[in-house]
């Protein structure tokens, strides 16, 4: 990690669903401009670890928590969550275009965050359109819901409507297992753009994926206790050829018990 | 479909291949330069260049591992980036091998030569124009120029029997000459596999175009 | 094999007759109140108002008005009630760590499904006590509305929680990721998505005030004249019909009456099917 600016981390961060807890102390630095994988078995906790990032664990009812999640060094329990989730743009499973127009999707963050102008709107759909790579499929007809876009074109959508509030940390969980081949091909391309101007976060079960698109990689799983701890954590070039922990191995080498 | 971080990785590697083949080609022409011009310094240069060209070697090989781990590489990838692995260990054994007739033209000393060098300078010659052909087939698919190129080896195998009864006439002459003539003979075999070396790049090539092994020597 | 073959075949054979004699038991009703009543209609049915006596002669202009009229008033005073209940109760009190909202909630719940179940006659009843006679309204379309609403919020609050709960949980995230709050993510994603939902839950609101007669006999009177305001009394189309087969000799317009309020039944139905038509479709 070394010549890495750190955009995230945590400090021993513990999180628990009532008394159950599901992380385990969990110390990360995600560096700024670069793609981190997170990955593990199923129930490992690596989406609730990446909803932390954006406090979507908040909205669940019973959740406490310890230790700290910090954006740019600030403790981000202490930001206004609105203001936190502008900063870290969230992209999920299953595509989720809202209702509405094409333009109106991606115009909803902005608008949201006081953005009225039209014509200042119209530039950043654009360019949020043009980045996330679906502007050339979707251009002539803004006004076409977004619903009656394919799978891979949705998504890509939806990423332009994270964009679109120019966040500076992108986290996506498993933004391509509802995917065919192709579409997830062309979503792990677009992921290598915008790295250049975004830290991403991705939570992937899909080990190979992880390997292709993401410069660090997180093996998570759970313990004896069923709590979610963070095995080992490093370049993905070394995770992938030479783990440190045996546990990493079994798991990448698909001889996970 | 695109996969354009993976091919710009692997063009990567190809092209760290195709660098490292040249400085190897630099070295071995300029070993037997400095061997005729008795250039002790040229000599030395060689030996510790030729570490950087077996670092080179490794950080190729610590490439492909990567790429095979991260991208999982099948088919034609997976054949190109086994070549490459295999390739770059032939071209750090010529490096070797002119690494070698460095050493030896130090052990001769600065001193005149006993006759002086004819055949070994065009064997040289012929090794060295086979492995930038052998290296051209392979960054562009060449299965024929591969398959053409194992043929001058012969030549350079003639060559070698000559230079060798040619060595053997100069002991029987003079028995003191002994110990150089054998040097210049462990030269001239150096050469003769450095030309093995290329034949087997070849079966490289031709194993990534067509997914077959073949035997060409 | 044969055998299994033979005890399905007459499994379904049962089933089929099943579905044929209740599907001709329909038939029939409609058939019946369509042959007898069609006759009595003309232009001037709808036109002109009941004129009462033993002989109720003239149309049922005056009902038809006040029909209407419960219509809207109802849905005014249940709407907001209802719709406002089923967004709190999904779309907040779901999400909360209070302790006291969730027990409102569950209580609140608890009391949705009992009212649910509630006879007609107990909210006309009800009705009677406090609009029409404690609070001093009269027997009028106010009244009326007031019990009306009772009745049907529950039906409003069950139709909007099903719209609502049927809105994708991944707008709702969509939304919260952008840093939308909750009420912006509720106006702005989820309202405007269970629309067609909450339009059917109001629609089939609209239809059991139509068909309903219990809770209006004892809170709007039952005057056949054209109602003026709020506070006028008046009878439903409905109500008519039960006038005018218990306390006429009218026989064959309440077959007319009844016709035209099945015909309207089975347009609000198929206005209905339509709108969720559509939401399949989407």
């Amino acid at each position: 990690m070394e010549n890495e600016t750190t955009r995230m981390s945590t400090e021993d961060y513990s999180l628990y669903y009532g008394k159950f807890k599901a992380l385990n102390s969990i110390n990360i630095e995600i560096p700024s401009n670069r793609i981190t994988a997170f990955i593990g078995p199923s129930g490992c906790g690596k989406s609730t670890f990446l909803r932390s990032f954006n406090r979507m664990n908040d909205l669940i009812p019973g959740v406490t928590t310890t230790g700290t999640v910090n954006l740019d060094g600030r403790d981000v329990a202490r930001e206004d969550v609105v203001k936190l989730r502008k900063k870290v743009g969230m992209v999920f499973q299953r595509p989720n275009p809202f209702p509405k127009s094409i333009f109106d999707n991606v115009a909803y963050g902005p608008r949201l965050h006081g953005l009225k102008n039209r014509s200042e709107l119209a530039v950043l759909v654009e360019k949020s359109l043009r980045q996330a790579a679906i502007w050339e499929e979707v251009k002539d007809d803004l006004q076409k819901s977004g619903m009656s876009l394919s799978g891979g074109q949705q998504q890509r959508l939806c990423i332009a409507r994270a964009i679109a509030v120019e966040p500076e940390v992108i986290l996506m969980d498993e933004p391509a297992s509802a995917l065919d081949p192709v579409a997830t091909l062309k979503i792990e391309e677009l992921m290598n753009e915008l790295k250049k101007n975004y830290t991403i976060a991705i939570v992937t079960h899909n080990m190979q994926q992880a390997g292709r698109v993401s410069d660090y990689t997180a093996f998570m799983l759970t313990d004896q206790n069923r709590a979610g701890n963070l095995i080992e954590f490093g370049a993905t070039k070394q995770i992938f050829t030479t783990p440190v922990n045996s546990r990493t191995e079994d798991y990448i080498s698909g001889r996970f018990g | 479909m695109s996969r354009d971080s993976f091919d710009r990785e692997l063009h990567a590697v190809k092209g760290n291949l195709f660098h490292v083949t040249e400085e190897v080609r630099k070295n071995l022409s300029a070993s037997v330069k400095y061997l005729e011009n008795r250039d002790m310094q040229g000599a030395s240069m060689i030996i510790e260049s030729d570490e950087i060209i077996n670092l080179k070697c490794l950080e190729i090989e610590e490439q492909c591992l990567n790429i095979i781990a991260t991208q999982q590489p099948v088919a034609t990838d997976l054949r190109l980036l086994f070549s490459i692995l295999q390739i770059s260990t032939e071209i750090e054994r010529i490096g070797d091998y002119a690494k070698g007739i460095a050493r030896i033209s130090q052990k001769i000393g600065p001193g005149k030569l006993i006759k002086p060098l004819l055949s070994i300078p065009r064997m040289e010659e012929i090794a060295n124009e086979m492995l930038d052909d052998a290296i051209r087939a392979f960054t562009e698919d060449d299965e024929k120029a591969a398959r053409e190129i194992p043929a001058r080896d012969l030549q350079i195998d003639i060559l070698y029997n000559q230079v060798h009864r040619e060595l053997l006439t100069f002991i029987m002459e003079k028995p003191s000459n002994i110990e150089q003539t054998m040097m210049l003979d462990w030269v001239a075999h150096n050469i003769e596999r450095v030309g093995d070396r290329v034949v087997n790049i070849c079966e490289r090539v031709i194993f990534t175009v067509t997914g077959i092994s073949v035997d060409l020597n | 094999m044969n055998k299994r073959n033979f005890s399905q075949n007459m499994a379904f054979g049962m089933f089929w007759l099943a579905g044929i004699v209740s599907v001709l038991i329909m038939a029939f009703v409609v058939g019946y109140i369509m042959v007898k009543g069609l006759p009595g209609i003309s232009l001037d049915f709808f036109t002109t108002s009941p004129r009462g006596g033993l002989s109720c002669d003239g149309g049922i202009y005056s009902t038809i008005v006040t029909t209407f009229y419960m219509i809207v008033v109802t849905l005014v005073f249940a709407t907001p009630l209802g719709v406002g209940t089923a967004i709190y109760l999904t779309e907040y009190s779901s999400n909360t760590d209070n302790r006291v909202a969730g027990r409102m909630v569950s209580i609140a719940r608890f009391g949705v499904d009992t009212l649910a179940g509630v006879p007609s006659i107990i909210f006309g009843l009800f009705g009677y006590a406090l609009f029409v006679t404690a609070m001093n309204l009269g027997f009028s379309i106010l009244s009326a509305s007031l019990a009306g609403a009772c009745l049907i919020i529950p039906v409003i609050i069950r139709t909007t929680e099903e719209a609502l709960k049927a809105v994708p949980a991944g707008y709702r995230e969509g939304s919260l990721a952008l840093g939308a709050n909750r009420w912006e993510t509720t106006w702005k994603v989820v309202l405007p998505a269970a629309l067609r939902g909450i339009s059917t839950g109001i629609l089939l609101s609209a239809g059991r005030i139509v068909s309903e007669t219990a809770i209006f006999f004892v809170t709007l009177g039952g005057s056949y004249r054209v109602p003026h305001s709020l506070m006028s009394g008046g009878r439903t189309m409905a109500l008519h019909v039960y006038y005018l087969a218990m306390e006429t000799r009218a026989f064959d317009k309440a077959m007319s009456t009844a016709a035209v309020l099945v015909a309207l039944i089975i347009i609000m139905n198929l206005a209905i099917n339509m709108v969720t038509n559509k939401i399949a479709a989407k």
